[in-house]
């Protein structure tokens, strides 16, 4: 087998000595879907956070294709191949879905490619594909501030997608959204791994067991326990710490 | 935002039509003097073309342009002062007696040449800005800490320019109505009356120029780095030289105005540092219209002719008009006259004074989502 996509090793990062993450280890390897899931205060976000380089680890390592991201500005991780939609959505309001999804694909992401150049035909294409798998097409030229909650969420992981990353790191892609757009949210993820890696973090457990997938959970700013999701709801520990309350859906 | 949208662009038509009317004519109605002051606004027009990239489009409140428009002016300046000094002791500027001073400061000696104080103009402000703007993003300062910033670094060259006899004249500055270009007076009728058209042409160009820059996806992560800066960054493009560049431009525009300024004003000394005049051009592009770019032209050729009609008239009363007009437009026109406009203020201002009777209703909400289409 080759060797993983993503590897955190031994990550521990402290907040003047509140220890935020400790001691994680955590290895992707490609086409992988994960759901990383975990009581509120357990480091989800801290734990992509480092990833993305936006906060450096204290001790630990981050290794990406085989190389360290530690020290990495965020735009150069995100070049990389690091995608990361944001918990609430983020997306470029005043600019319409066409506009914001040509930002995306836009390459090579350097200014003098974006003021002289115009968008090649083939990213043209693509921003129609992006948008067709997520079914704005009919929204291209709308104000990307004027869609639907759900819709901005779905905005955003095709803007991921169209940076074309091999890792994308999805954080509480659900958060907010009507139950019908939840299933739709969740194959979507599901048709994006194979050829993408993703990373899911989330604490709807519907939506966890419906990606179908291993899981993570994450404790005080540790992995507890590791498997598929029929595993982890079996789990004492587990159980005890988090997912109490989701025995008697069984 | 394509020029040619429907609404927007019978607006942009319009007003456009009248600044090139306003231009063409005004040569010919307007006695030299007052032509003189439309020529000096319209080169402040092109500093706030400036401020509205750097504010109205990547929203970055600079309260120190001063800097820029000044050093463009202070470089016109040299270079006319010592195109005229041959009559003077040393073949120097006349100032240098004054202070004992007999050699030529070195920094002057380049702007004997014509070629290279056409370029320093607006290069030299715009390296200075670079740099500056550089250091302050790349430590990712921004919101009001950089305005704060960048009206100390206002006040600090304030300080030194305004320090400096034996280099500039100090407090007193350069002056250049006095001064020789081409075998004529710069003050005189005739360089003025060019000097007119040069500020109509530079304004139009650099209008284009703003335009080319906005237009597109450049022009869209200007706008990404205003709403969202993070995301920008996790898309994979580097705010810090965005941010830069656009500084840079801007600070070259101020530049050009400056210089453009100083020789229709006769004079450019420290007063061009001074807070209270760059925050003017920002209450320009506020009034105007953030992030229009032609709005930035309306306000200042607008205001400053206000300024001087209302001063005229009742020389102590202009500051609270003018405090009161920012507070004005901040409160119940926060998209500036233009921006108000082209959202349809007029027509419901017409209904509400009782002339227009037909408010628009839902049909021409459909036109404004069209507006904004692409073709």
């Amino acid at each position: 087998m080759s060797s993983p996509l993503l590897e955190l090793k031994q990550i521990s990062v402290s907040f003047e000595g509140f220890l935020a993450l400790r001691d994680l280890d955590l290895v992707l390897n490609k086409g992988d879907l994960r759901a990383v899931i975990g009581p509120n205060g357990a480091g989800k976000t801290t734990f992509l956070d480092v990833i993305t380089g936006k906060v450096l680890p204290t001790k630990g390592d981050v290794i990406f294709k085989e190389k360290s991201l530690l020290g990495q500005k965020e735009f150069r991780i995100a070049r990389k191949g690091i995608g990361r939609k944001f918990q609430s959505p983020r997306i470029f309001e005043n600019l319409s879905v066409q506009e914001n999804l040509a930002l995306s694909v836009s390459r090579p992401k350097t200014p003098l490619s974006l003021l002289m150049n115009s968008l090649k035909v083939k990213h043209l294409d693509q921003i129609q594909h992006l948008m067709s798998i997520v079914n704005l097409q009919s929204k291209a030229n709308i104000r990307a501030g004027a869609l639907s909650h759900g819709q901005k969420q779905w905005l955003e992981i095709a803007m991921l997608v169209g940076q074309d990353p091999d890792l994308l790191l999805v954080d509480e892609p659900v958060a907010g959204l009507t139950d019908e757009e939840t299933d739709l949210t969740a194959d979507l993820l599901k048709s994006l791994a194979g050829d993408h890696t993703v990373l899911v973090i989330d604490h709807d457990m519907e939506f966890i067991r419906r990606l179908d997938c291993p899981v993570s959970v994450l404790h005080q700013g540790h992995v507890l326990k590791e498997g598929s999701m029929s595993e982890i709801q079996k789990d004492p520990l587990v159980i005890e710490v988090y997912l109490g309350q989701s025995e008697e859906e069984e | 935002m394509s020029i040619f949208s429907t609404k927007k662009s019978w607006i942009n038509l319009t007003i456009w039509v009248l600044i090139i009317a306003l231009i063409i004519a005004a040569p010919a109605l307007l006695p030299v003097f007052r032509l003189n002051l439309l020529g000096r606004y319209l080169s402040l027009a092109i500093v706030a073309l400036g401020v509205d990239l750097i504010w109205g489009f990547t929203g970055m409140l600079s309260l120190g342009q001063g800097i820029f428009f000044a050093l463009g002016g202070y470089c016109a300046a040299m270079f006319l002062q010592l195109n005229s000094s041959g009559q003077f002791p040393n073949g120097i500027p006349e100032f240098f007696g004054l202070y004992g001073v007999e050699k030529l400061p070195f920094f002057w000696e380049p702007f004997k040449s014509s070629i290279f104080t056409l370029i320093s103009i607006w290069l030299l402000p715009a390296i200075i800005a670079g740099l500056l703007g550089y250091l302050v993003f790349r430590n990712r300062i921004k919101g009001v800490y950089f305005s704060i910033l960048t009206q100390a670094a206002l006040l600090v060259f304030f300080n030194f320019f305004n320090g400096q006899q034996k280099l500039i004249n100090g407090t007193n500055g350069l002056k250049t109505d006095v001064t020789q270009l081409f075998g004529q007076m710069v003050g005189s009728e005739i360089m003025q009356r060019w000097f007119f058209w040069i500020s109509a042409i530079l304004v139009i160009f650099a209008w284009f120029f703003a335009r080319w820059i906005v237009r597109d996806r450049f022009g869209n992560i200007l706008i990404g780095i205003r709403d969202d800066e993070a995301r920008v960054r996790f898309t994979g493009y580097n705010p810090v030289i965005f941010k830069t560049i656009i500084f840079s431009i801007a600070g070259g525009l101020a530049g050009i105005s400056g210089a453009l300024y100083t020789v229709q004003s006769g004079i450019v000394s420290p007063q061009f540092m001074t807070v209270p005049f760059s925050i003017e051009m920002v209450v320009w592009v506020a009034v105007g219209g953030r992030g229009t770019l032609l709005g930035a032209i309306l306000g200042a050729v607008l205001i400053n002719y206000a300024k001087s009609l209302v001063s005229e008239a009742l020389p102590a009363s202009w500051m609270f008009i003018q405090g009161g007009l920012f507070i004005l437009v901040v409160t119940a026109l926060p998209e500036g006259v233009l921006g108000w406009i082209r959202k349809g203020g007029l027509k419901k201002l017409l209904f509400l004074i009782g002339i227009n009777r037909k408010l628009e209703t839902y049909p021409s909400l459909e036109v404004n989502e069209e507006g904004e289409v692409k073709p």
